[in-house]
Order: C-alpha cells, then structure tokens, then sequence
C-alpha cells in the first residue's frame, strides 16, 4: 500500500487537501460504483483502463495499512467506551436505587455519593486525555499517511476530473 | 427586581447585543455567500476557538442558572444534571467528532445518507434534526422570556412577550447576515463572558468560606432545612420506582443525546480536519467540566448563603439561585457590589441565551435548506441559489419559534429539553452510529432508525404525565396518560435502535460493499474530506 500510485499521478503536484475542491456530500457519495449517472462519465473518458474509485476504496480497506489504523481506533474506543458508560449507569442506578450507601460519610461533611459524582468528572477528564494522546501518537500518522495515498490515486477519478486540465 | 440592577442591567444588555451586530456585520463583510461559508464559517476555526464556540453553544441559561437552582433547592440530586451533560461529551469525542467531520459537508444527513439511496435518508434525517432543533428552540425561548422577566422584575405579560419577540428577532439578524462565522464569533464571546462570571462567582464563594469546602456543605446542608440529606442523593427522585426509572430514563437520554444534536454536529464542519475537530472538543469537555464543577460551588453556595427557602421563594424552580448568590456575595440588597454582580450575572444569563438559540436556528436552517429544500423540491421548480433558502429558513425558523414561544409561555415546558435530548438520542444517533460502524446498514435501516426514535419518543410524551393527567402537566385539565415516565429516553433509544436494526435485516436490498469500504477509509483516514 506505499505509494504505488498510477501512473498518472507521477507528474501531479501535491494539492493543499483542503482547498475548495469542489468536494462530494459525503462518505461513498462519489464512489462510482453506481452503474448509471453522471459522474461516471468522466472516469470512463480517462485514458486506458484505470481502476474506478471505488476499486481503489476497496483495495485501500483491504490494505494492512488501513486494517492496522482501525484496529488500533477500535481496540482503544471499544473498550473504553464500554467501560465510561458502564461506569456512568451505575452511577446513576446506584444514586436513585441505593441512597443510604451514596450518603455514607468519607470525611467530614463529604460522602460517597460526593466522591463518586467527583470520580465521573475525574474519569472524563483523564478518558479525554488518554484518547486525545492515543490518537495523536497511534493514528495520526498512519492515517494521514493513507489519506495521502488514497487521494492520489484517486486523483483523476470521479467528480473531481470535471474540473478539467485547464485548472 | 429593583430599579439600580435594571438600569445598569439594560445598559449590559444593550452592550452585549451592540457588540454582537457589531460582529454579525463585520465578519461577513467582503466574504463570498457561498454554502461553505454560510454553514460552515469557511472551516478555517482554530481548534480552540471552536472548543470555545462549541462549549457556548452547549451551555445553556438552563445550564447556568437551572443547574445551580437545583442544587440549591434538592442538594445532590441537583448535581446528577451535571454529570450527565459532561459525559456525554465522551461519546462524542470517542465516536462522533472525528469521523463526522471525516463524512460529511455541512449536516448530519450528510453523512448518513452517504452511503444510501439519498433521497429518503436525507428527509429522515432532516425532518428529526428540525424537530430536535425546534423543541429545543422553544424550550429557550419560554426560559428566555421568563427569565428576563423575571431579572428585570417585570413579571407583566407584555414584557414576556416583547423579550421573546426580541430574541426571536435577534437571532434571525445574526444567523441571516453572519451566517456560522458571526455564530461562532458570538458562541465565542458568550462562553468567555459565562466562563469569567462562573469563574468570579465561584472565588468569591470559595474565598467567604476560606477555601473550606466542608464548612461550604456543612453550611449548605443545615440552611437546606434538610440536613445531611441535602448531601445525598434521593430528595428530588428518591421517591417511588416510577419516579426513580424517571431519572435513569432522563439520564442516559442526556448523555446519548448530546452526540445527536445538530447544533453541536455542525460546529465539527467549521475546523479543517478530523484531527482539529478532535481537539476542539478537548478543549471544550476541559471548558465544560470546568464549568459545571463551577456551578456545584455556585448552587450549595446558594443554598449556604442565601439558603433554599429565600430561593425558592423567589422562584419556584429555583433559577433565581445565582443572581440572588451574586447580589449576596456582592454586598447584598442595595449595596454597589451587590447591584453591579446582580446585572452581570443578568446579563451574562442573557447573553447566554441569544448565543444558544442563534446556534440552534443556524443548525436548523441548514436541515431545512440543505436536507429537505435539496429534496423535496418539486423537479420542475426553478432552483434557488442554496444559501438564500437557508437565509430564507432561518428567519422561518425564528417565526415559527416566535409564534411557538408566545403560545407556550404561560405553559410548563421545562420537558422540551430532555425531549429535544431523547429525540436526539432515539432518532439521530442510531442513524449515525450504524451508518458509521455497521457494514450491513441499509436504506431501509436508516429510514426505520430515524422514524422509529423519532415517533415513539414523541408519542411517549404525548402520552405521559407531562401532557395531561396531574396537576403539573401541559394541560392539566384532561387525562389520557398511559405512559407513566416524563422521560421516554428508556423506552424510545432502544426502539430507535431495534428499528434501524430491523429494516437493514428485513431489506430487500443488499449493502453495498464498495460503498462501506470507500466509507470507511474516509471516514478513518480523512481521505477526500471536505
């Protein structure tokens, strides 16, 4: 999956991703995997047998690359989410089903009850951070990378290329 | 309440709105109207300021003074608000913010109907973003009306009225000419403004009972009249199982809902990658937290200082908790401290609620002109240019919020907001979780998903004490409640998600494997993003 791009995107100089290409609804909306319309007309215009964008999708998800990349953001939010909301429920069931142990007395005038609503605000702030820190250190640049990789392939194809050479 | 505080109130609530036109006016000039900008600000926003506008747009006049009212008049149970709307804020950033900024363009539907036949998705999609954003709106437009009125002391209808009209007007100025780059701006402003009251507020309670939050609950809980119950969960839903299954009910509709708000999704499109979008919403669950750990020194500090019956005379729901802290904390009745905390913490109550309600208009224009105008059009009707309908909703949106406001006002409708939440949770969060992380999600299973949240929890409510049947309800004067919780969060988020799940099983069609697949790579990677 390391840059094996087509050969047209030899001589394509790197584009800023995110000036305004004329840009698609969203996630899918420019495969061309539907049969008929629009926007597939320029594809097939392209020289020679190229690979459709939606080729290029699959064979990306197929990648090692991209099975590592989303494997390590669900091996960490799965677990985490799992354990926050689990965490959560129980705070609440144990506020409205079990009051007595909520209002036992840990020091002076706080309880149970206190140090639990304070332990919810400390586990958000410390998810939020080990997230934020996942995220940055694990994902970020593998991801980026394959983004890369993918729109460069996909340079070319589908609605984009109606914008022509002339740009 | 006396004539000092309503003078120089005015005169803070003339400022704020001086320097929002002022914004609303200087920001869009010599920008081109194109939908990027209108709905999306020209996503250019820094990672903190738009944990800023997103923390603005989330902390509601409810929030502020509804939360602290609370805890000052039920202690604990007060506090279980809190906690609730800041967790939810980690289902967003561990499922939601990313990914949606990665799929979409300017809406939810956006991203659901991606990998759909468009056309029914969208519609689904837009027609519960509306109602999420209308209930909402409507919610802040009563507590608006009554809460000014009751700041300013003129309790007289015209006055209720004319302040809604206001408002109302108000935010039709700034999401019609500004568009989301003014929005932002003022969600901006608002949030420093609310986070530096809160943040004063808090010291100076802090600072009375030198730094000892002991002394703070002890003091709290003997001028409670309730004792160390005041401390413990139970005296606002500690009573029998209904009212208890109420809470929970409310409570998982809270922190499922948030993540299906379109007012908060939208904000994601403003920053130009998943990543900043990642970081503002640190920045905001640090803002947010920050905040409401403020605000639970700000109620039992109520309760201590002013105490729970003085609150709860002056307004039963207790709102008036913080500006009655303010003018304690200030000095107290008639001293210069007292009077100038009073109107800053009026104003910044006020400034609150215009930010918030032009967050919610933004996010609905953009559902009515993005989602349903697109495609309900008739085909043969000359096409308008996109963001000139959405100028054109949002100033509909403000009628219909006017309108809806000046007929609910004399009516209880602190149930909107939990409604708003558990449509939210019910409908749009399946929609979005299962086209993000389900391979097999279909057309059908979208369609069922939204429209089988979204009508039992409406139904539900219709249905439920808080439409008729007790002496609290909408109208009280008829009975043909059936359902007996005032929440239908427990019962309508696992419809909404048993629904979703049934129309993909039971579809004709089967998923598109390419469409996943491009889906996903996008939605991980960024690959394509707008």
């Amino acid at each position: 999956m390391e840059k094996e791009a087509g050969p047209e995107a030899a001589g394509v100089r790197l584009d800023d991703p995110w000036d305004d290409v004329p840009v698609p609804d969203g996630c899918g909306r420019d495969g061309t995997a539907a049969p008929v319309g629009d926007l597939d007309a320029p594809a097939v215009a392209g020289p020679g047998p190229e690979p459709s964008a939606a080729d290029i999708y699959l064979e990306v998800h197929r990648s090692a690359a991209f099975r590592e990349v989303r494997r390590r953001y669900r091996r960490f939010v799965a677990p985490a989410a799992l354990a926050f909301l689990l965490w959560y429920l129980a705070y609440v069931v144990a506020a409205t089903t079990a009051p007595e142990l909520m209002a036992r007395p840990v020091a002076g005038a706080v309880n149970v009850a206190m140090v639990a609503g304070l332990g919810q605000f400390l586990t958000t702030f410390l998810l939020t951070w080990a997230y934020a820190r996942h995220a940055r250190l694990r994902r970020d640049r593998a991801a980026l990378d394959l983004r890369w990789d993918t729109q460069e392939m996909t340079r070319g194809l589908g609605p984009e290329t109606t914008r022509g050479p002339g740009r | 309440m006396r004539g000092d505080h309503q003078t120089l109130a005015l005169l803070l609530f003339s400022a704020f709105i001086a320097v929002t036109l002022f914004i609303t006016t200087r920001v869009g000039r010599g920008r081109k109207g194109s939908a990027e900008e209108f709905y999306a600000g020209g996503r250019l926003f820094s990672p903190m300021e738009n944990g800023f506008a997103l923390a603005g747009d989330y902390m509601s006049a409810a929030s502020f003074l509804g939360i602290s009212g609370l805890i000052a008049l039920f202690g604990y149970d007060g506090m279980l608000y809190s906690v609730g709307f800041l967790v939810a804020w980690l289902v967003v950033l561990l499922f939601v913010a990313e990914l949606v900024r990665n799929c979409g363009r300017f809406t939810l539907a956006d991203v659901v109907a991606a990998r759909m036949a468009e056309r029914p998705v969208r519609t689904a999609v837009g027609i519960s973003s509306v109602t999420v954003s209308v209930l909402y709106l409507v919610a802040q437009m009563v507590g608006a009306g009554s809460l000014v009125a009751l700041l300013l002391g003129g309790t007289s209808d015209a006055a209720r009225s004319w302040t809604v009209v206001g408002v109302g007007a108000l935010m039709v100025v700034y999401v019609s000419f500004g568009g989301m780059r003014a929005t932002t701006w003022i969600q901006i402003v608002k949030a420093v403004l609310l986070m530096a009251g809160a943040v004063a507020l808090t010291v100076l309670v802090l600072v009375h009972f030198h730094g000892n939050i002991n002394t703070l609950l002890g003091t709290a809980a003997e001028r409670s009249g309730h004792g160390e119950d005041f401390l413990a969960p139970g005296l606002r839903y500690g009573g029998d199982l209904t009212s208890r299954l109420d809470f929970i009910s409310l409570g998982v509709a809270l922190v499922l809902g948030t993540a299906g708000l379109p007012h908060i999704l939208s904000r994601f499109y403003t920053v130009p990658t998943a990543r900043a979008a990642r970081r503002s919403v640190v920045w905001s669950i640090g803002l947010i937290g920050g905040f409401y750990l403020m605000t639970i020194v700000l109620g039992f500090g109520a309760a201590a200082l002013v105490g729970s019956a003085e609150v709860r005379a002056s307004n039963a729901a207790g709102n008036t908790a913080v500006p009655l802290l303010a003018l304690r904390l200030g000095g107290g009745e008639g001293s210069t401290g007292g009077t100038i905390l009073f109107a800053l913490v009026a104003a910044i109550a006020f400034a609150t609620i215009l930010a918030v309600v032009a967050g919610i208009t933004l996010a609905s224009s953009a559902s009515v002109a993005h989602d349903l105008y697109a495609t309900l059009r008739r085909p043969g009707r000359r096409k308008r240019g996109e963001v000139a309908v959405a100028r054109i909703a949002a100033a509909g949106t403000g009628a219909v919020a006017i309108g809806l406001g000046l007929l609910a006002q004399d009516l209880n409708v602190a149930f909107l907001v939990g409604l708003a939440f558990a449509v939210a949770a019910s409908a749009n969060l399946p929609a979005l979780l299962y086209s993000l992380f389900w391979r097999g999600f279909t057309t059908r299973g979208a369609v069922w998903a939204v429209y089988g949240g979204l009508l039992p929890a409406v139904v539900l409510v219709l249905l439920s004490p808080v439409v008729s049947g007790s002496p609290t309800s909408l109208f009280p004067g008829v009975d043909f409640q059936v359902f007996p919780l005032e929440n239908p969060g427990l019962v309508s988020i696992p419809l909404g998600f048993l629904a979703g799940w049934l129309g993909t099983v039971t579809s004709p069609e089967p998923p598109d494997e390419a469409k996943h697949a491009e889906a996903e790579v996008r939605a991980l990677t960024g690959a394509g993003a707008a």
